[in-house]
């Protein structure tokens, strides 16, 4: 385990600030099934934390607990320093939580452009008559977000697609839109459901290199869960392992490399 | 060849989002806008008036108000006809307590009345999809004409329960009533189809309208990115309500002037505006006004041409009709279900590049 510390410096210079969302003692059941069974890890400020383990062992639904999906029969989720009363999820969303899912989950019928501005939408506020007329607050306020949509869709590189209905897209890219649109909520923690699921070697590099750009650039901590070992290694600052619902190990990628529980339930010994 | 977008470069966000991007479109919005104002007021007859350019605008209302709820908000709704009876019978109870305040005010509240009746109507939607819903929109299209029925404070007690406009006048000039003349009548429906069309597009292309298409297209992902499924179900039914509500105000008070309830507001006027919506085009206020024009032409195109032109039984050209719909009700949902306004933007995305396609 790692020492808890109020804040620290990574080896690349960045810097972990104090913990923003903590999973205390959570256990979800789906009738007499135990999902998650008593976990409890934190993430913290400005980093890249991985859940790993095999499939079924509750990763996905652990996301889905932290993004309200799921209201856990016992444990607390602490978010900025207090307990979280159950929420829907569009109010997790409030609190400056975006996510990404496993099998993408866009809006096929809209452009790049209008997916992306939706992920504006807690920004802006103008009422419905003023935006039947469309003048005034609600122009302007279209307009100030398109200058942060376009700063987003710039930084993911999909400038040339921005008018082009998202179910034309191929699965790279869509990936990438889905990215963009969490990213256009500039959320305070972005949940990552493996995003680089099915992609080549090429796509995963660009995939890791938005990854590591989001959180060093605008500083937003990201929570991912990724089965590719290398990416989530070379990636994360901290590792939490499940294993049938179970948290088996927690801490840097090197001592959960080294962890004997982890080595069985899921990394497995390299035969060279 | 004449229809290109090279060299229309866009300087700012503004001119980007405008309705219509490529000036050319623009040129002939105007243009279209100019004969519908200039031109026609002046050459209408009664003909015209109450066979086809009344009815195309007053559906063209309706059209965009479902087109608003089953088009971009995704819920399917089967209680057109009696939303527009709230409407039309909201309207009638207004005229008749307030005879002092203008008719286009009271249009405008009956409009109001129905977006409260639709949004309390929609509450089911926050539970059920699809087929049931339409279910359940299919109980208050019946309901709604039973009340309206069986209610004789509604119909102002009258005898033969029908409810007939009193005549009513905008600055000076009769639009309600047996002596309103037609281009009046046009005119009237044409200032609400405007200001209609040009409401239901604002509120399509900016926030509202994006949480609608949202939800539409996926529900979870629209609750995890801060859409409230309540608010965008609700305003969805609320907003597509009043334009409806407008369109059934219209159509008793400038159009029919007499109405009795469960025979201009039946189920059959449900489907109509959604085969309206079907064929001109889900998500589309364009496709709105296309399908409208469609449904409502057919039937006079097929009375000319079999009827009058070939000497057709009329009780086989009235057959004939339901057939033709029919099939390209057909047609058009396993083809195309984006409707005519797709066809025509394909049409459009083709003629940019011809007759070089590549």
């Amino acid at each position: 385990m790692t020492q808890v510390l109020e804040s620290y410096q990574t080896e690349d210079g960045r810097t972990i600030g104090d913990v923003v969302l903590d999973l205390k003692n959570i256990t979800l059941r789906f009738g007499g099934v135990e999902a998650i069974k008593n976990i409890s890890f934190n993430i913290r400020q400005g980093e890249i934390r991985a859940i790993i383990g095999p499939n079924g062992a509750g990763k996905s639904s652990m996301l889905n607990v932290i993004s309200g999906f799921y209201t856990p029969q016992e444990g607390e989720v602490w978010f900025n320093g207090k307990p979280r009363a159950p929420l829907r999820p569009y109010q997790v969303a409030r609190q400056g939580i975006a996510r990404t899912f496993q099998n993408i989950a866009l809006f096929e019928g809209m452009s790049v452009l209008d997916n992306v501005m939706t992920g504006r939408l807690n920004h802006m506020k103008s009422g419905m008559l003023s935006q039947a007329i469309w003048k005034g607050k609600a122009e302007r306020e279209e307009i100030e977000n398109r200058e942060r949509v376009e700063h987003v869709i710039d930084f993911l590189e999909i400038q040339s697609i921005r008018k082009t209905p998202v179910g034309r897209l191929p699965y790279g890219l869509k990936k990438r839109v889905e990215l963009a649109r969490a990213l256009a909520a500039e959320p305070n923690l972005l949940l990552l459901d493996e995003p680089m699921a099915g992609m080549n070697v090429e796509e995963k590099e660009d995939m890791s290199r938005f990854i590591l750009d989001v959180n060093d650039e605008f500083g937003t901590t990201i929570a991912l869960i990724e089965h590719d070992m290398g990416v989530v290694m070379d990636l994360s600052d901290r590792v939490v392992v499940m294993d049938y619902g179970r948290k088996i190990g927690d801490g840097t990628p090197d001592e959960v490399r080294s962890n004997q529980d982890v080595i069985d339930a899921y990394l497995g010994v390299s035969n060279d | 060849m004449f229809y290109r977008e090279a060299g229309d470069f866009k300087t700012s966000y503004q001119a980007d989002n405008q309705t219509f991007p490529i000036a050319f479109d623009r040129y002939r919005y105007w243009f279209v806008l100019a004969v519908a104002y200039l031109v026609i007021p002046f050459m209408i007859n009664d003909y015209w008036a109450s066979a086809i350019l009344v009815p195309f605008l007053i559906y063209s209302i309706a059209a965009i108000g479902l087109n608003i709820l089953t088009g971009y908000g995704g819920q399917v709704s089967l209680g057109t006809g009696g939303f527009m009876a709230v409407g039309a019978y909201a309207c009638y109870k207004l005229m008749t307590a307030f005879p002092d305040v203008s008719i286009l005010i009271h249009v405008l509240l009956a409009g109001g009345i129905t977006a409260l009746v639709g949004a309390a109507f929609g509450l089911p939607s926050l539970r059920i999809k699809g087929f049931y819903l339409a279910v359940a929109t299919l109980a208050a299209q019946f309901f709604l004409v039973w009340l309206f029925n069986k209610v004789a404070w509604f119909y102002n007690y009258s005898a033969s329960g029908q409810i007939n406009a009193p005549e009513r006048t905008v600055i000076g000039i009769a639009v309600t009533g047996p002596n309103a003349p037609a281009w009046a009548q046009y005119m009237v429906c044409l200032v609400f189809v405007t200001a209609s069309a040009l409401i239901a597009r604002n509120l399509t292309r900016g926030t509202i309208g994006r949480t609608w298409m949202a939800i539409r297209d996926m529900d979870i992902a629209a609750e995890i990115i801060g859409v409230n499924p309540l608010k965008a179900k609700l305003t969805a039914f609320a907003v597509s309500s009043f334009f409806v509500g407008i369109s059934g105000a219209l159509f008793f008070a400038v159009y029919l002037g007499a109405v009795e309830v469960g025979e201009a507001f039946g189920i059959n006027k449900s489907f109509l505006v959604l085969f309206m919506v079907i064929i001109g085009g889900l998500g589309s206020i364009f496709g709105s006004f296309a399908g409208a024009a469609f449904l409502v032409v057919l039937p006079v195109a097929l009375k000319v041409v079999g009827g009058d032109w070939l000497g057709w039984p009329t009780d086989m050209v009235a057959h004939l009709q339901l057939v033709i719909i029919g099939l390209l009700i057909m047609f058009f949902l396993i083809k195309e279900p984006h409707g005519l306004a797709q066809l025509w933007k394909l049409a459009k995305e083709k003629l940019r590049l011809w007759p070089f396609p590549y």
